[in-house]
């Protein structure tokens, strides 16, 4: 009952709070809208990436660039404070978020997906289970990695720097826009250390069957590995209040996050 | 012997070189208003945050109903209710939906009656970011009571509350306390205490100073009574010599005295005024407030 009372408000908020409304649904419907319009005219290969890709912007303006603000908002407002009191557990406060935050993400990427093709004429997926379990995965990750810059964040402005940090280079070097391929070489291993090269590689590779300069299953594992990561580091350095002395660890332990990415410049 | 529903033991609490709590011990009993009383940054709220668990403590032993809140606080939000000082919800969250998710997670049925009896029965909808400071407080207040708590802390209840709401807070506390819930009150409000509390503590710079009900604690001050005495012709004034008295001051057209020996003051301001031919039209013999009592404490001078 608990759980569904909390559930049940957490998911009316990413439609009432008009920041959610934005992250989830009005600028990543806007951007894959304009995008559809413009770049597909501008070169017509973009077709080939337009579902992929835009999927990924839905999922990481919803997780990456919304999640964090709420998290850091919620505990400096003294709401995780409240909620201790209420007896609620640490692991529903960011759990139901992000659960919540997943399923609007999803929403917006199953209009993406469904209406790219006969909107823009968007390259469709060769496999459609494959390409909604790599969803499923990417937005695990992406959204794993936002509770972890939420939880170690000490304030707003500190969500946004790491936000930025993840979302920029995707968008530039991530290959989103263009194929990896088209990336010099030496700028790939950079590349190799975002998340959402990695979602875009195993879409490509897995869903897609086109090939890719990364191994899809190696992505596959990579996105895998680093969302369980994030999420048991987010989880354990979790605190229920602003300052350091409600952290119970350094929140440089954060960092580890980086390892599976890491690994996979190697990799790949 | 009394059943303890809190005990605090030597509590000590740093924040890096500074003291915050230094020794602090008192108990609260089952069924009764137990007032933390102090001046901003006593250590009130970190006294009560140590009990509820929200702060680790430097040194000391703590029990709630039992249980060492810093070790174990799981399950003590069964039985305990909490208002904090500063209460944050999320902002969209509205007044029912607080109470239902409050609910929810005590697991009892929403108290639907609180929001009537809170004056916030027009403002189920209302979302928590639109609410008044009092609203804010009032709906605290609903959802530290509403699993019918044995134990309610609450902070500084009243700040914020207009006059009909304080009112129907104490009443409520008194309900709940007649029915053997018992209360541990962070105040500055002496008045407050004074009318609620069967004992309070007063803690000044981490340390408790005084600790009785407000009758022992007033009793065992300096022993001044304070006479208030107006005079038609107001020939009484600061220069007389009166019996036992070692303060004396003007407030308005009254002539205010601190006498220890009120039995001898009192017949020598009637002799002094039958010398004078004056007359007297107001005479007040009074014991010292609570708030006189915590001023002593706090800075003789203020009172004396």
């Amino acid at each position: 009952m608990a759980f569904r009372e909390h559930f049940g408000f957490q998911f009316r908020t990413g439609l009432r709070n008009p920041t959610s409304m934005l992250m989830n649904y009005l600028f990543p419907l806007g951007f894959f809208g304009l995008m559809g319009l413009v770049m597909t005219q501008i070169n017509p290969e973009f077709t080939g990436l337009l579902i992929p890709s835009m999927v990924i912007v839905t999922l990481l303006a919803s997780t990456v660039l919304g999640l964090p603000g709420e998290l850091v908002e919620a505990r400096d407002a003294g709401v995780y404070r409240s909620f201790k009191i209420l007896g609620v557990p640490a692991g529903s406060i960011m759990g139901i978020p992000l659960l919540t935050t997943l399923i609007h993400a999803f929403v917006a990427s199953a209009i993406i997906a469904l209406s790219a093709g006969p909107l823009f004429g968007g390259v469709e997926p060769v496999s459609w289970w494959r390409f909604w379990a790599i969803t499923a995965l990417a937005a695990f990750a992406f959204g794993a990695l936002a509770a972890l810059i939420g939880v170690v964040s000490n304030g707003a402005r500190g969500t946004v720097l790491w936000s930025q940090l993840v979302f920029l280079p995707s968008m530039l070097i991530g290959g989103l826009m263009m194929d990896l391929e088209l990336i010099p070489e030496g700028v790939r291993v950079f590349s190799a250390l975002l998340p959402p090269t990695h979602a875009m590689q195993a879409y490509l590779g897995a869903a897609f069957g086109v090939d890719t300069p990364f191994d899809p299953a190696v992505s596959v594992a990579v996105l895998a590995s680093g969302g369980v990561l994030a999420f048991a580091l987010a989880r354990w350095l979790f605190s229920w209040d602003r300052g350091p002395s409600g952290r119970s660890h350094h929140p440089a332990w954060a960092l580890l996050a980086v390892v599976p990415y890491v690994a996979a410049v190697f990799l790949v | 012997m009394h059943d303890r529903v809190v005990t605090v033991d030597a509590l000590g609490k740093t924040y890096g070189d500074v003291t915050a709590l230094a020794g602090v011990s008192f108990d609260v009993r089952a069924g009764e208003v137990f007032g933390l009383l102090g001046p901003n940054g006593a250590g009130k709220t970190t006294t009560l945050e140590c009990i509820e668990g929200l702060r680790p403590v430097t040194s000391g032993r703590l029990s709630v109903l039992g249980v060492d809140p810093t070790r174990d606080s799981r399950g003590l939000h069964t039985v305990v209710g909490v208002q904090l000082q500063d209460s944050g919800m999320p902002p969209h969250m509205t007044v029912e939906e607080a109470l239902r998710f409050t609910c929810s997670y005590h697991g009892v049925p929403t108290r639907e009656d609180l929001l009537e009896r809170l004056g916030l029965d027009h403002k189920r909808t209302t979302r928590f970011s639109a609410l008044s400071t009092g609203q804010k407080r009032r709906l605290a207040l609903a959802m530290a009571v509403a699993h019918r708590p044995r134990l309610v802390i609450l902070d500084e209840p009243t700040a914020g509350l207009d006059v009909p709401s304080r009112v129907e807070l104490h009443q409520l506390i008194r309900e709940m306390r007649a029915d053997g819930t018992s209360f541990l009150l962070a105040t500055h409000d002496m008045a407050e205490a004074e009318d609620l509390a069967d004992r309070v503590a007063i803690l000044v710079a981490g340390r408790i100073v005084a600790e009785g009900s407000p009758l022992e604690l007033t009793a065992a001050g300096e022993g001044f009574t304070k006479i208030s005495v107006r005079t038609r012709a107001g020939s009484l004034n600061l220069g007389d010599e009166l019996p036992a008295v070692a303060v004396r001051r003007t407030v308005d057209e009254y002539l205010v005295v601190f006498s220890r020996e009120p039995s001898a003051t009192v017949p020598a301001v009637f002799s002094r005024l039958a010398e004078a031919g004056d007359e007297l039209i107001d005479l007040r013999v009074e014991r010292p407030s609570l708030e006189e009592r915590f001023l002593e404490l706090m800075k003789p001078e203020a009172v004396l």
